[in-house]
């Protein structure tokens, strides 16, 4: 049982959020940051937390506990900003993920990633690429690019043009 | 590499097409200017040479027919006609549409291009003479491709002719005459042969010369001059100047050229250098020349310093090609290095240290120079903007039977290259306007007792740290109660309403208002303004409209030197820093609970008298928190009205490094962009211009 899509053996960074565990393809994690402060821009939506000056470049930090409708937990020690690059309109977008807390590179086969299940998982299935497994628990592959997709933006996009 | 030439090739050709239809615009004005016919020539003459010695053929092949046309126009046999210049201007147009289909956009189309060579030669005037036209084109041919020689050289002659030169009949006078007549020439005599007045025999010649002589010919040409009388005379000629010694500073000293012709030695040169007079009069006091070599020399120092200068006159724009994005990168770099500058002053300032304060402030003046001239670098002159526009008011005159001049100045007034390209849009935006709304048909001028040509003027003009743009035509003017009613009846303004002159013109950005009746391929949907105001908000610019009903309208745009770091004003409203343009800022009062409680809940204070609006930032931006006692409003110009913005507290002036905020955050409204503090926080660019119209709708949509 293997998903289409996935077919050779990748690296995937795993970290929190509320608990749960999630997980990017490393090919598409920069680098990851301490919590730094975020600046606010106004009139946008809660989930756009604002942006961070990453040594002289201005990036968007995004929280994806909000996009997933969960609980915008506390700030501790381990919370962190990934930055990852995404796909945009076939453009390349450097953005910063807040994740409760970063986990470890694991390597997953193949094999080991099932697809999404279709109910219960109370979570936009379209964000997930896969379910994997690291020492019995699960981890949720995130399609990073999906979890941006002009689906999300465009409605904000289209909310402040209004 | 050779793909690197044709793509130089390419660029070059792109800037000649460009000069070339900027000549021919001014020399319909001035038909007769031979300079101006000149450069036309000189710019088909490169596209054309080099064009083929790259392989561009067809372009080659088509340039040559005009410029056989311009040969004759240049040598006097023909005259400019408008009919020429037309078919000039569109034989342009075709080479820059063959210098596409070269590069694989777009085909040209070959008959036109054989229509144009076809009317070009009708143009030719018939010979009266025998001989055919084809005659004649053969001959034009065989001229015009002779190399040019217009390397200009510097020649040294010493013409010692014998004691008997005389008698042979040849006069020496006559010879130097005809060295004259190559090119520029100074002459030196030489007496010290000259023996005492007994001794003189009448019809010896004791004389020499030194000559010094500039021209474009080559040294056989000197040569054919001395031809009949080289056995009766020593005669030595030597190159001393040409192009590959271009420093106008590098002349020779007197002392090397008087070593090098052989009248003194190098070693007495050294011995008489050492004693501390003028060096010509000590080598006349040491009797190791005449005075009169020494006065040679002097000419031909004098001469070659002054031909190097003139030369070096027109090279002073000598430049070299860097590709755009280097310089895009110099400019960033320079961007982060003023924003650590602000840092290390920061914290100097924290740690107190005096030693250390004073590196910090070193660092601050050299960043600050840097920050100039790494911004200077990426400075052109908008002329090169200016004269497309001169074409688009030619041809769409014509094609609306009206007869407008478009005059220009300041063209040499230098903006940030980004800032040009932004400019351009709006402004053919805004002479499209003048040209089919502004300027009247020449009938209906000369009733209104104007004459019957209009005149669009456009210029650029510097101003503090902004550029003034003007556009001012002579046309119909904007009717003001025109725009009144037609926005009263859009619902954009209540029909009671007391507005300015100013507050009215600002009507005609809005968008899909406009005033023509009826809708042309040239204007018309309302779009044309909308894009201008945008375009230039874009650039952080305003725009003022002036306008006399029958006498004309100016627009001026006032642009910033540069889209890359900009003077601020840095506040501070809860614990979120912002931003706003210094150049828009008029003013910083104090707003005290007093003041809110007088205005009775309208955002209204009074500013010396007269009631300002204000916005208060904190609910705009919907910033949690409690309102300090005192708050302090800024007040800000924004289009021809004064609006005040209320902060909690305004921190002082900030060098602002422009940084964009992405693809995420474009279509926020009210913020344009963000930029890195000394602390290493973001602080977000408040872009007012905006922010008073998010204010104005919202309002309209209470009422």
């Amino acid at each position: 049982m293997s998903v289409a899509g996935i077919t050779e053996t990748v690296q995937y960074l795993t970290f929190k959020l509320a608990e749960e565990i999630f997980a990017f393809d490393v090919a598409k994690v920069r680098e990851i940051l301490e919590l730094t402060s975020i600046t606010k821009v106004p009139q946008t939506p809660d989930f756009m937390r604002g942006v961070i000056n990453l040594r002289g470049s201005v990036v968007p930090v995004i929280d994806l506990r909000l996009n997933f409708g969960m609980q915008c937990t506390e700030q501790t020690v381990n919370t962190c900003i990934i930055v990852v690059e995404v796909n945009l309109n076939r453009e390349i977008l450097v953005l910063g993920v807040l994740a409760d807390s970063v986990q470890e590179v694991v390597e997953m086969e193949p094999d080991h990633i099932e697809p999404p299940p279709q109910l219960g998982a109370k979570l936009n299935t379209e964000f997930i690429k896969g379910m994997g497994k690291v020492e019995n628990t699960f981890v949720m592959i995130l399609d990073i690019d999906k979890v941006f997709s002009s689906e999300e933006l465009s409605d904000f996009q289209g909310n402040t043009a209004a | 590499m050779i793909e690197e030439h044709i793509s130089t090739y390419r660029e070059e050709a792109g800037e000649l097409l460009a000069e070339l239809e900027t000549s021919l615009l001014d020399l319909e004005e001035t038909p007769a200017d031979q300079d101006l016919i000149n450069r036309v020539f000189r710019a088909m003459h490169t596209i054309k040479g080099s064009g083929a010695m790259f392989g561009f053929d067809d372009i080659a092949a088509f340039t040559h027919e005009v410029e056989t046309v311009f040969d004759l126009v240049r040598n006097g046999k023909m005259v400019v006609t408008k009919d020429l210049l037309d078919l000039t201007l569109k034989s342009r147009d075709h080479i820059s549409a063959l210098l596409d289909a070269s590069a694989g956009c777009g085909e040209a189309d070959q008959q036109k291009g054989d229509v144009l060579i076809a009317g070009l030669r009708r143009l030719v005037p018939q010979p009266a003479a025998t001989g055919g036209p084809a005659d004649k084109t053969h001959e034009l041919l065989a001229d015009t491709n002779q190399p040019e020689e217009t390397q200009q050289k510097t020649w040294r002659i010493r013409f010692q002719p014998n004691r008997e030169l005389l008698l042979c009949g040849s006069n020496p006078v006559s010879l130097i005459n005809e060295l004259r007549s190559l090119g520029s020439c100074l002459v030196t005599a030489h007496f010290d042969a000259v023996p005492l007045l007994d001794a003189l025999v009448g019809e010896h010649c004791y004389l020499y010369w030194d000559i010094i002589l500039t021209t474009v010919r080559d040294e056989a040409a000197i040569k054919d001059v001395f031809i009949f009388v080289e056995d009766d005379c020593q005669l030595s000629i030597e190159m001393i100047d040409d192009l590959s010694q271009d420093d106008p500073t590098g002349y020779k000293k007197l002392g090397e050229i008087l070593v090098e012709r052989g009248d003194l030695s190098p070693d007495v040169l050294s011995k008489v250098l050492e004693q501390q007079k003028p060096l010509g009069e000590m080598l006349v006091d040491q009797g190791a020349v005449t005075p009169e070599k020494v006065l040679s020399a002097l000419c031909e120092q004098q001469h070659v310093k002054g031909i190097r200068q003139e030369r070096a006159a027109p090279d002073s724009t000598a430049s070299i090609r860097v590709p755009a994005e280097r310089l895009d990168q110099l400019v960033n770099l320079v961007g982060e290095m003023v924003t650590v500058q602000a840092r290390l002053t920061q914290v100097s300032n924290t740690l107190g240290d005096a030693t250390f304060i004073s590196i910090a402030e070193e660092v601050e003046r050299l960043t600050n120079e840097l920050r100039d001239t790494a911004l200077n670098i990426r400075m052109l002159p908008i002329g090169s903007t200016f004269s497309k526009f001169k074409r688009m008011v030619r041809d769409l005159s014509q094609e609306l039977g009206k007869e407008i001049e478009m005059e220009t100045f300041g063209a040499d007034t230098e903006i940030d290259k980004t800032v040009i390209e932004k400019l351009n849009d709006p402004l053919v935006h805004i002479i499209r306007n003048s040209i089919d709304h502004g300027v009247e048909k020449p009938a209906d001028r000369i009733a209104a007792g104007k004459p019957a040509t209009g005149a669009i003027r456009l210029g650029a003009e510097h101003a503090g740290d902004s550029v003034l743009i003007t556009i001012r035509d002579d046309g119909a003017g904007i009717n003001r109660d025109a725009i009144r009613h037609k926005a009263i009846a859009l619902g954009m303004i209540s029909p009671g309403a007391d507005l300015t002159d100013q507050e009215i013109y600002s009507y005609i950005f809005a968008p899909g208002f406009s005033m023509a009746a009826e809708i042309t391929n040239i204007s018309g949907r309302g779009v044309g303004m909308d894009v201008v105001k945008r375009g230039i908000e874009g650039l952080r610019g305003s725009i003022v409209v002036d306008s006399e009903l029958g006498k004309g309208t100016v627009i001026t745009l006032k642009i910033p030197l540069t889209l890359a770091i900009i003077e601020s004003l840095l506040v501070k409203i809860g614990e979120s820093h912002f931003v706003l343009p210094l150049g828009a800022v008029e003013e910083c009062i104090e707003l005290s609970r007093e003041d809110i409680r007088a205005a009775h809940g309208r955002n209204l204070a009074k500013v010396r008298g007269h009631l300002t609006p204000y916005i208060c930032l904190r609910d705009q931006f919907g910033i949690y928190g409690a309102r300090p006692d005192i708050e302090q409003i800024v007040i800000v110009s924004v289009q021809g009205g004064r609006i005040g913005f209320v902060v909690d507290f305004v921190v002082g002036e900030h060098q602002t490094v422009i940084k964009p905020l992405g693809v995420l955050y474009q279509d926020v409204k009210g913020i344009s962009g963000a930029t890195i503090l000394g602390d290493g926080s973001v602080a977000l660019i408040i872009s007012p211009g905006d922010l008073a119209r998010m204010a104005e709708t919202a309002e309209l949509a209470q009422l």
